[in-house]
């Protein structure tokens, strides 16, 4: 059933990670993805893996879902592989014809494949063990600073969370759109590729007025039930740090130093 | 002085030509008298276009009166400070029940006016398990509000409503888009509110079915009030309700023609089991007769 769906990828599990506060999570991958740069040598690899694997341990999501956000990547991997290996100039190892395949460019070449994986590996991790909406109150948390500067961080996530919200239901619109076109002999399967978008036109159409109607309605329901855009509301979820959060933030700290230290020290 | 009065209300808008000119002025609304008294149970019946649904609108401020006036718990609805206010007290569920739920929980869904009203977060707790327990939905908190059926939706639906702790509760056509099951669950719940908690309901429906119980109906059509009593009252006038395009429930239809066809039956019958009753007091008399004639 198309209602089914799950959006985003979230993986429900029992685990610490699950429970963590969303904005730890968020500065958690950032603090990864960061220090993923920080280092040329082999031993900034070890502790990078050390901490990406016990972080997925602890999650409890099965490795083989880690994996599947790689497939995406894999084009983009391949043509920085190619890239670094050839044109690196350096001490040749292997000479085919013009192309040159130097030491230099087989390190830099694994190295920038292993940070790619470790950086889609790490933010997956994000995406897996927090739900769409809990991502949500979290970015709305901790941009609230931005406020200051007019930027409407309430209504932005608002907007996000009812768009989450609606993704199945027009889903399901649209598949009743399609069936009802196709009872009268609207034909989406054949043709090129100009005729495919073509036939496309008596979908999106009433598809789009049926979203403008919802989004009327919705406008009215909300202002029924008294909202006001986000001033003097209170949270029914806030969010607040627990003493497991704060441990993660030193956890987090720990790690950057240890980085830090080793990869300047060896 | 009753939660809902309005006095000569006069509702109109504009429809615009494609220019942006003004083609010509629909009055949705022509002077309402209406009072409904606080614990009661009212319907409001009429076919499309009659103006029900406007009239929902102007009872939770959401539209306001153009001429006349509307004071929902003594607040009249044409003064902006009333708004909000207003909208906690008369309360609104709408028609579809997929473009009325907010959240992507049940129970966030529940504590979105709660947490528009400002109420501290274990009191929205609190409410949010007592108004899911008020309509039986206590049991889905934590599903998606997209795996349910239009029945339960409804129901999630005026529990959000319930949440916000409103002394009288509109419910525009709240059924019009169920099956038959998921229409008496949201009608059954509308009563419990009514009952046990001492809500005022308003329901606006076209369903005779839905109003045989109602304390008070009231008939528009083209923007006016043109019948108004007990729902016995109402229903005795079958050829009057043709006029205005409402079909009565067809156990009063069918003991209306039995009447016609010379039937000694009473003016109104509401329910089948009235009916049956009705029709074997018939028999018993007609064998008695026949009896005495022996």
């Amino acid at each position: 059933m198309i209602r089914d769906i799950t959006i985003g990828q979230y993986y429900p599990a029992d685990s610490v990670i699950h429970k963590l506060d969303p904005r730890v999570k968020l500065a958690g991958t950032i603090v990864y993805i960061v220090s993923l740069f920080l280092f040329q040598s082999w031993i900034g690899y070890v502790i990078a893996t050390i901490a990406l694997f016990s972080v997925i341990k602890i999650s409890k999501v099965p490795f083989k879902f880690m994996v599947k956000g790689l497939k995406s990547i894999i084009i983009l991997l391949m043509i920085t592989v190619i890239f670094n290996l050839f044109l690196t100039p350096g001490e040749t190892l292997i000479q085919i014809w013009r192309l040159k395949i130097t030491k230099e460019g087989l390190m830099t070449a694994v190295f920038m494949a292993f940070r790619l994986i470790y950086l889609i590996l790490g933010s997956s991790v994000l995406t897996l063990t927090t739900t769409p909406n809990n991502l949500t109150d979290g970015l709305e948390k901790a941009l609230r600073p931005l406020n200051k500067v007019k930027v409407p961080v309430h209504e932005i996530s608002m907007v996000m969370s009812i768009a989450l919200r609606f993704i199945p239901i027009l889903l399901e619109e649209t598949d009743k759109i399609m069936k009802a076109q196709m009872a009268r002999g609207a034909d989406f399967e054949s043709g090129g590729l100009i005729k495919k978008a073509k036939s496309l036109i008596p979908l999106l159409v009433p598809l789009f007025i049926s979203a403008f109607r919802r989004a009327s309605d919705l406008a009215i329901a909300m202002e029924a039930r008294g909202y006001r855009g986000g001033e003097g509301r209170t949270k029914m979820k806030p969010l607040i740090y627990k003493t497991r959060d704060k441990m993660a933030y030193i956890i987090m700290l720990l790690y950057l130093v240890c980085m830090i230290v080793i990869t300047r020290m060896i | 002085m009753g939660i809902i009065e309005a006095a000569k209300l006069v509702f109109e808008y504009a429809k615009y030509s494609e220019e942006g000119s003004i083609e010509s002025v629909v009055r949705a609304i022509d002077g309402v008298d209406l009072d409904v008294k606080a614990g009661q149970f009212i319907a409001i019946l009429g076919h499309n276009g009659s103006g029900k649904s406007t009239l929902a609108k102007q009872m939770n401020a959401i539209l306001t009166p153009t001429e006349g006036t509307l004071y929902v718990d003594g607040k009249d609805t044409r003064k902006e400070e009333n708004i909000w206010p207003i909208r906690q007290t008369a309360g609104m569920v709408f028609q579809n029940p997929d473009n009325q739920i907010i959240g992507t929980v049940v129970e966030e869904d529940v504590g979105f006016g709660p947490e528009n009203m400002g109420i501290p977060t274990e009191e929205i707790w609190s409410r949010v398990e007592h108004s899911l327990k008020s309509v039986g939905m206590w049991e889905y908190r934590k599903n998606s509000p997209n795996k349910l059926s239009g029945g339960q939706k409804q129901r999630v639906a005026i529990a959000g409503v319930v949440a916000m702790h409103p002394k009288c509760i509109v419910l525009d056509e709240p059924t019009a888009m169920l099956d038959p099951n998921g229409r008496k669950e949201v009608i059954r719940t509308a009563w419990e509110l009514n009952k046990k908690e001492g809500v005022t309901v308003i329901l606006i429906t076209h369903y005779m079915e839905e109003v045989i119980d109602a304390d008070k109906v009231f008939v528009m059509d083209k923007g006016k009030i043109v019948m108004q009593g007990t729902p016995r009252e109402i229903f005795a006038q079958v050829e009057e309700l043709k006029k205005y395009r409402l079909a009565v429930p067809q156990v009063t239809l069918l003991a209306y023609e039995l009447r016609k066809a010379g039937l000694n039956l009473p003016d109104c019958v509401l329910r089948v089991e009235e009916l049956i009753e009705e029709l074997e007091k018939l028999k018993c008399q007609e064998e008695e007769k026949r009896g005495n004639q022996n």
